[in-house]
């Protein structure tokens, strides 16, 4: 049966067909959706991890117990997870391990545009590369089996395209492989250095049997087209080459790392003109030039962005249409109507604080007219980085803030709260407790004392976990209530010590309820006051302010900033 | 037939996009989706590419390819409208949301798009009003689609409805006959 199924999805179904038994993951776009179908399935135990590291020991231990497993997350969710990786590559599997990482080029939803095939080169781990839904489930069941055969961790490498895209794929049966059979290997699963320095040369041996057998891979594979023109691609960029280039000669690589050079060499010299086409960075054509083979690549393509079948025929065959855009206002991504993130960002830009930043929807309080960051950098910094504050500006804590979401609070930001603490830190940690992973589409988390499978679990207690660490100074506040907030903020940057305000109100998206919207009356003096919150549903038209019900959610922020009463309608 | 859906996030592009894929899919044809997820789903401006045919490799249409525009709201219509390919038509909704460099005033709302834009202007904020609620708008724009498109309207109204939660389904059914009605009576 065939089925249009997301990239991600088709991952899932991969591995599920493979008869994987444990999956375990923290949501990050673009491959939060595996995981989350993941979950779906009777067969698979599956768990939203409190971050990639853990995630990653959660399948390293699965797969040395013998079960087939998982774990999954975007491109700088690896760097998280890379230090059990490093050392994965040096024990390798019992039962097969496939880590699923999805870049995001054009950086569409992320903080960096990096290459995962380079961190795989650096950890000497073998990359898997789909190029639409179909592959990403045969790949994705091969990758157990590669696994298992050459005793290593497979990186299952997707982009955005490929993870977000729905092409057609054709379903088969799970198989059902059980979980092997584990006897205790001092010398295979205890790396300090007498066993490190012997696996050391034991995953040289095997990177170098896998280049070579890779020569005969069926995912490897040569399109014989034109001799003029031999392209060398994987992944989505194949989709555009064939777009592009029908008649060209294609090495299609199903295998990104480690590459058949035999293979390459033989395409290369087939053909008059051979170019590497790649999104990002230029790691195929650097490896396979250091092989002495002639190549053409970067020297045509971009290093940064998507590519498109329109890029592939203006690079390579200097064809260009010619189009005239309009020019018309952009339109960045804001706070949703009735985000309680809104309420703090609002004090905050008021009180005109400096404010470290975090990795949520909450980054968006750094756009207009709230325009409250100073500095984004990575899931957990925002504390680190205002404890750098502290000790390099005496004064700094006294205007600044910390702020961060409460998935990523307990995904890195708890130890930032010890260090804060256990160094005498004067910081002020908002803890923005929307009670979910907003972001990437309202997953569970520790403290929603839900798994994700909706099961009922402890629900980890924020306050107390602050408290446990030794922060004495915690409130916990309704960020819909501006005063409130506004004081406890106030009441915070005063003291020196380190102190954590919880604001804590449901993300408004959770609340699947349908709205009439507030009106706005004839008291209006059009003093523009509501227009500071940022909200998209108040609208500053040719008939004055109004506000749009098609985006209200009758929060009530709007009337707790209007001085004239002008805004009716009853907050629910 | 190379379709670009374009809107606000939160429209409910993504619905309208796998509406689409379903039809096309039981219609026999291959279908390539291509999606937006995560940070710009929030109130920025987002494009789904619907690509069906009878083999798809490129999942996303390029500028000056696409056959048709399905825009969910004015100023998103106009700021894709130059990757219709020519003779394209787009199909758009009259309904205004301001960017947020409009509220603040950092910018103003264009004037005068309809003149500009190649094809037909569908209240949908209107007639989804009528139907029950605004949130309908999605379902009265993909009415209107069905009958722009001549698409089968028993298979496509079908897929509209297998794709939406069971409670909605007869304010999205008057919704998609009232965009259906609006198209025949314009064109």
């Amino acid at each position: 049966m065939k089925k249009l199924l997301l990239g991600d999805f088709a991952v899932a179904r991969g591995a599920w067909e493979a008869g994987v038994s444990v999956a375990a993951a923290y949501p990050g776009t673009p491959s939060t959706e595996i995981t989350e179908e993941l979950a779906r399935y009777d067969e698979v135990y599956s768990e939203w991890s409190p971050n990639e590291k853990v995630a990653l020991e959660v399948g390293i231990g699965a797969s040395l117990r013998g079960a087939r497993t998982i774990v999954s997350m975007k491109h700088v969710g690896l760097n998280v997870a890379c230090d059990p990786l490093f050392t994965a590559s040096y024990t390798g599997v019992n039962g097969g391990l496939v880590i699923a990482v999805a870049d995001d080029p054009s950086v569409f939803s992320s903080q960096n545009e990096q290459d995962t095939r380079l961190t795989a080169v650096s950890a000497q781990i073998p990359v898997l590369e789909p190029s639409d839904s179909q592959e990403a489930k045969d790949f994705t069941k091969y990758a157990f089996e590669f696994s298992e055969k050459y005793d290593t961790p497979v990186i299952l490498r997707i982009t955005t395209r490929v993870a977000h895209s729905q092409s057609l794929v054709e379903l088969e049966d799970r198989r059902e492989t059980g979980v092997c059979a584990y006897e205790r290997n001092i010398a295979k699963y205890v790396m300090m250095p007498a066993n490190a320095r012997v696996k050391h040369t034991t995953v040289e041996a095997r990177m170098e049997r896998i280049s070579n057998d890779a020569n005969a891979f069926p995912v490897n594979r040569i399109e014989q087209g034109s001799k003029d023109l031999g392209i060398i691609c994987a992944g989505g960029v194949y989709q555009y080459v064939k777009e592009a280039l029908p008649d060209a000669s294609i090495l299609k690589l199903g295998t990104v790392w480690p590459l058949p050079y035999s293979l390459i060499e033989e395409f290369a010299k087939s053909v008059k003109r051979c170019i590497v086409a790649e999104e990002l960075a230029p790691h195929l054509e650097t490896q396979i030039k250091a092989h002495g083979i002639k190549v053409e690549g970067k020297n045509l393509f971009p290093l940064c962005g998507e590519f498109s079948a329109k890029l592939i025929r203006e690079k390579v065959l200097g064809q260009t249409v010619q189009v005239k855009a309009e020019p018309v206002p952009a339109r960045p991504p804001v706070l949703c109507a009735g985000c309680p993130h809104r309420g703090v960002f609002y004090i905050l830009s008021k009180l005109k604080l400096n404010v470290l930043g975090d990795i949520g929807c909450y980054t968006l309080g750094a756009v207009p007219p709230l325009g409250s960051m100073d500095a984004v950098v990575c899931m957990g910094a925002s504390i680190g980085m205002a404890i750098g504050f502290d000790k390099a500006d005496a004064d700094a804590h006294k205007h600044s803030v910390a702020v961060i979401g409460d998935s990523t609070f307990i995904h890195s930001g708890i130890t930032g709260l010890i260090d804060a603490v256990y160094n005498k830190a004067r910081v002020t940690v908002v803890i923005l407790d929307n009670r979910t992973t907003g972001m990437t589409g309202h997953q569970n988390h520790p403290a929603t004392g839900k798994t994700i499978k909706n099961e009922q679990t402890y629900e980890l207690n924020l306050e107390q976990v602050c408290r446990a660490v030794g922060v004495q100074d915690v409130v916990t506040v309704d960020p819909g209530d501006l005063t409130a907030t506004e004081q406890a903020i106030k009441s915070a940057l005063q003291r020196d010590e380190v102190s954590v305000v919880i604001a804590k109100k449901p993300c408004v998206l959770l609340t699947k309820k349908l709205y009439r919207g507030f009106k706005v009356n004839e008291r209006c003096k059009k003093c523009k006051a509501c227009l500071k919150l940022g909200c998209p549903a108040i609208v500053n038209g040719k008939e004055g302010i109004t506000i749009d019900g098609s985006l209200c959610t009758e929060c009530g922020l709007c009337q707790g900033v209007c001085k004239f009463g002008a805004i009716d309608g009853e907050v629910q | 037939m190379d379709i670009l859906i374009v809107g606000v996030g939160g429209q409910g592009t993504l619905l309208a996009s796998r509406v689409l894929g379903r039809y096309a899919l039981e219609k026999g044809h291959d279908v390539k989706l291509s999606e937006v997820h995560g940070m710009a789903q929030r109130g920025g401006s987002v494009m789904t590419y619907v690509r069906i045919g009878e083999k798809i490799a490129s999942p996303i249409i390029d500028e000056g390819y696409a056959d048709f525009i399905l825009a969910f709201e004015k100023l998103e219509a106009m700021r894709y409208a130059h990757y219709l390919r020519e003779g394209g038509e787009i199909l758009y909704s009259t309904q205004e949301i301001m960017p947020m460099p409009v509220v603040t005033g950092a910018a103003e709302y264009p004037q005068g798009l309809e003149e500009k834009l190649r094809g037909v202007g569908v209240d949908a904020l209107e007639l989804a009003l009528q139907a029950g609620n605004a949130k309908a708008a999605n379902s009265v724009m993909l009415g209107a689609l069905c009958k722009r498109l001549n698409l089968e309207k028993q298979a496509f109204e079908k897929a509209l409805l297998d794709s939406i939660p069971q409670k909605t389904i007869e304010m999205n059914r008057k919704a998609f006959e009232l965009g259906y009605a609006a198209v025949q009576a314009a064109v």
